[in-house]
């Protein structure tokens, strides 16, 4: 085994592992702590597939601004006051579905023929990517960033307080 | 060199795990969070296509930038929606807020 393979299976157990604990921790809290970790290390395999822009971004953006905000709706909506079942009543259902969908992801991902080399990583180079992205790709860039100016004016409004009105 | 299939099944598992979040939680704070695994499921694997499969097109990658973009609006509506049905409510959890069933 590589050493690059033994960095992979390390990086993914920690993304499994703080995935789990999101779904399945008993606090809310601890799950906001086990996102943070599993969000650093999805920005770890980013690293691995040699797209480091996207792992800068993820850091800053889902570490930091995004969980942020998690923890300040956690404390905004009281949830961690409320000692009461976190789970609803289909969890079953829940597992069988997610267990289902993993079985039949696998299989579709063993199963298929993949074109190409599927054993070698092309790095993307930091200029043609912002080239492609603002150029090709100008117009969905513009109107993303009209997405968060909507987003940012219609949270303001409807986190705004009754009084102000 | 790491095979392309491992990112696949680590991207299938994410999102498995995020489906599981999604239907098992109650509260929605925590329904969103699971949501943001299954996004980063989807980043991963469209970044994985890019550099294995087509490197001399960066679509996988440009749509990961807009995936972590879209994501970012997303949490922050829905967390002001949240916000605003625990004033009207008094409640974050999803099975509680029934307004619209009769």
């Amino acid at each position: 085994m590589s050493y690059e393979e033994v960095i992979f299976y390390f990086v993914a157990t920690v993304t499994v592992f703080g995935a789990l604990g999101v779904v399945l921790a008993r606090s809310v809290v601890h799950s906001a702590l086990f996102l943070i970790l599993a969000l650093l290390a999805v920005a770890g395999i980013f690293i691995l597939l040699s797209a480091e822009f996207l792992a800068i971004v993820q850091i800053l953006i889902y570490g930091g601004a995004v969980t942020i905000l998690i923890l300040f709706a956690m404390m905004l909506t009281r949830v961690r006051d409320m000692p009461q079942a976190l789970d609803g009543p289909q969890r079953p259902f829940a597992a069988l579905a997610a267990g289902a969908f993993l079985a039949l992801s696998v299989l579709a991902v063993v199963s298929s023929d993949w074109p190409g080399e599927t054993e070698k990583i092309t790095v993307v180079p930091f200029r043609e990517l912002g080239d492609a992205l603002f150029r090709s790709w100008a117009v969905p860039f513009e109107v993303a960033s009209l997405v968060l100016l909507v987003a940012l004016i219609g949270a303001i409004i409807l986190a705004r307080s009754e009084e102000g009105e | 060199m790491i095979p392309i299939e491992n990112f696949l099944v680590l991207s299938g598992i994410l999102f498995s795990l995020g489906i599981y979040g999604v239907l098992a939680r109650r509260n929605a704070v925590l329904i969103l969070m699971s949501v943001e695994l299954m996004l980063q499921a989807v980043s991963i694997n469209f970044i994985a296509f890019a550099v294995y499969l087509y490197p001399e097109q960066f679509t996988g990658v440009i749509f990961a930038i807009f995936v972590i973009t879209i994501a970012a609006a997303e949490v922050g509506l829905a967390l002001g929606i949240i916000l605003r049905i625990f004033r009207n409510k008094g409640t974050a959890n999803v099975d509680e807020v029934d307004m619209l069933k009769w």
